[in-house]
């Protein structure tokens, strides 16, 4: 994992500093909640229905054992013992005083955490894979890149008042798993026919209420010009993204509207006059990051097989484990979607566990990802029993990933000030259903995302099962959406027709899959069965 | 290091008033124009640049100019930190001057893209501007203000460093 070094640290510190003075003179009235709101934003500081709401940044999502053991004392001692952990692979706490907001940051600069641009038109959070170093299909680990980028994009004075937010994310393999094409920028590292690393460049995805997919802007950019890329394809954004209407402000409107050959050869003439500009870092410094993401050292000539005697056991290691490059190894998956529950949520004493879990089991290190679960990427197999039995103890073992009940969900009218409707209810009534008729365990993979408005912070156009909450005449409606993937065939999904109320949409869900049930031929998920037959069975169903 | 700011409330042109100059130099007391008039009169040498307009359409005037304004209508809008940094770096010398609805909170990113003179709508607390010009000891990016990018720092290049 990366570490900071005294320039990183004081830069956090930095931020700190600034940010208690600029609380300060918004709590003195010197500052008016329109000059503060900027700010704070680029602090991870919402102002939500009830309180104030901060969101701590978990770069390409990689946490070690002291930084969630201090997310779950943020919990314990600034918010209400528990917290959120979110699609883009971050953590937030709903719960939280102006006031405090300092000493949280201050807290969190003691283990190398900050909030810094987790919120506002700024370039947010970067985002990975989050089995990034234990996949077996990457080309390399993602997440120095992504680490360059963390330091090229804090506090960059260009790139601060953009015309909207600015998500990138980064991956290094064939398979997505980390939506990558409905990010604003999704870079891919690739290999080239003479074998040298570098990047392809998808630009201008995004999901909100005019989802798109990034087009490929340029198949390869050479490492060491990386940084310089991204700056051109951000300035010639930063000049001509719309700022008339915050709706089409993203760089997805204005890759669609110029036309992505227009934007790409605009960005290649500022990305030859900016390589005059000696911004790039030099490959010196990607070697000293990647340094600190070299393996762990893993044990060779450990047993390749478990102990599946125990029937619960079994279930789970077959539902929650993914393959790792190394013998012997797995990625366990802890689903934070037990049924009824929060997805998402984590309770103090559960961070805790998780944070003491990943010390013992995998070399000190474990991932959030953004659907909502945590990874302990390095687990030896012959310790995954043990592992299971402690986090079951811990209500931490429901083995249902990427099952009908590993819902996305985002916080709704529960919590977010934006929502129509409410979301998280509706994940813990489906899942709860799917849970008592035993049908849950019949469908396989299947994707379901709840999104409580149009802002689609959960996800729905990339759900095989897609749900929107929209406000009709003043009662929460929910429309039904089918056919979307986040994966390498990221696809977006379509609307079946007239919403439903919540506890129609609940039987919708269930009408849905029971069309699937029906039709689907051997090994065919969800997925698989819609893309095969279309959406007229499932209308004819669910109207008809 | 970063270099020591001086703070000039009263300005050192004709302009006094609220301005915060950061330049030792004299300034003009010329009015600015627009981009469109300056193109066709060859006597102007100040020009204001507004959100929606290409900077780079100065670039092949820039000999003859004094004070680059730049407009920020609602602080939210940072088109202008673009065109700024495009300014300097096709070598505009001249005086960059911020003007509008400026913040306090924004004069050290707007000092990176090269601005020196700041003419807010409403004046700052000098205070508040002399702590965010000299807040930041070190800088991730290199830009046009001469400053050592960490990167460089931590590999030994002084590569467009400019010791303050």
């Amino acid at each position: 994992m990366y570490k900071y070094d005294t320039y990183d640290q004081q830069m956090v510190d930095t931020r700190v500093a600034e940010f208690r003075d600029q609380t300060r003179r918004r709590l003195s009235g010197e500052l008016s909640e329109d000059q503060f709101k900027p700010l704070r934003l680029m602090n991870g500081l919402y102002l939500q229905l009830h309180a104030y709401m901060l969101r701590v940044a978990v770069p390409y999502g990689t946490l070690n054992g002291e930084q969630m053991r201090m997310l779950a004392r943020i919990a314990d001692k600034y918010d209400r013992g528990y917290g959120h952990f979110t699609t883009r692979q971050n953590i937030q706490y709903n719960w939280i005083k102006l006031e405090d907001a300092p000493d949280i940051l201050a807290d969190l600069a003691t283990v190398e955490m900050h909030a810094i641009q987790t919120s506002g038109n700024c370039i947010r959070n970067i985002s990975s894979d989050h089995f990034a170093g234990a996949a077996a299909d990457e080309v390399t680990d993602p997440r120095p890149y992504a680490e360059l980028l963390r330091q090229w994009s804090s506090f960059h004075p260009e790139f601060s008042y953009l015309p909207r937010k600015f998500k990138i994310a980064v991956i290094a393999s064939d398979t997505d798993r980390a939506a990558m094409r409905l990010h604003d920028i999704g870079i891919q590292i690739v290999t080239n026919d003479a074998g040298e690393l570098g990047c392809a460049f998808y630009i201008g995805g995004g999901m909100g209420r005019t989802p798109m997919v990034a087009p490929l802007i340029r198949d390869f950019v050479p490492l060491d010009e990386m940084v310089t890329y991204c700056e051109a394809a951000l300035r010639v954004y930063n000049r001509h993204g719309r700022r008339d209407n915050k709706y089409k402000a993203r760089i997805k409107i204005l890759v669609h509207e110029m036309g992505k050959d227009e934007y790409a050869r605009q960005v290649e003439e500022e990305f030859a006059h900016l390589k005059g500009e000696g911004i790039e870092p030099p490959l010196a410094e990607l070697d000293r990051i990647r340094e600190y993401f070299a393996d762990p050292a893993f044990k060779s000539d450990l047993p390749d097989d478990i102990d599946r005697s125990d029937p619960d056991f079994a279930l789970w290691a077959d539902r929650n484990t993914v393959a790792h490059k190394a013998p012997g190894y797995v990625a366990a998956v802890i689903s934070l979607k037990p049924v009824g529950g929060i997805p998402g949520d984590a309770s103090t004493a559960q961070m805790q566990v998780m944070a003491d879990l990943a010390t013992r089991y995998s070399f000190d290190e474990c991932r959030v990802t953004h659907t909502q679960n945590i990874v302990l990427p390095h687990v030896e197999k012959g310790q995954l029993y043990e592992l299971f039995k402690e986090l079951d103890a811990a209500g931490l073992a429901t083995p249902n990933l990427d099952q009908i009940g590993d819902i996305i969900a985002c916080p709704g009218l529960d919590y977010c000030s934006l929502a129509n409707a409410r979301s998280i209810p509706l994940a813990q009534k489906i899942a709860t259903r799917f849970a008592e008729n035993g049908k849950g365990d019949t469908l396989g993979e299947l994707k379901l995302k709840i999104s409580g408005c149009i802002n689609a912070c959960g996800h729905h156009h990339a759900g095989h099962i897609g749900i929107l909450g929209v406000d009709r005449k003043g009662t929460e409606n929910y429309q039904l959406l089918l056919g979307g993937s986040e994966a390498a065939d990221t696809s977006l999904a379509k609307i079946t027709g007239p919403g439903f109320d919540e506890d129609g949409i609940v039987d919708a869900i269930e009408t849905t899959t029971d069309v699937y049930l029906a039709q689907r031929e051997d090994g065919e998920r969800f997925l698989d069965t819609y893309r095969r037959i279309g959406m007229t069975p499932f209308k004819e169903a669910l109207y008809g | 290091m970063v270099e020591q700011t001086q703070m000039e409330s009263e300005g050192r042109g004709p302009d006094a008033g609220n301005v915060l100059r950061l330049r030792e130099d004299e300034g003009t007391a010329e009015p600015a124009v627009t981009v469109e008039a300056f193109a066709g009169q060859t006597n102007a040498s100040a020009v204001r640049i507004e959100p929606g307009e290409d900077a780079r359409e100065l670039i092949p005037h820039i000999g003859r100019i004094a004070r680059v304004e730049v407009n920020f209508p609602a602080f939210g809008d940072g088109r202008g930190y673009s065109a700024a940094r495009i300014l300097r770096e096709a070598g505009y010398d001249g005086e960059m001057r911020a003007v509008g609805d400026v913040l306090v909170d924004q004069i050290a990113y707007m000092r990176r893209c090269g601005f020196d003179a700041f003419e807010p709508d409403a004046p700052f607390n000098p205070g508040d501007a002399e702590a965010a010009l000299n807040r930041w000891n070190d800088v991730y990016q290199k830009t046009v203000d001469g400053r050592t990018p960490i990167w460089a720092l931590r590999h030994g290049r002084k590569d467009g460093a400019v010791d303050g």
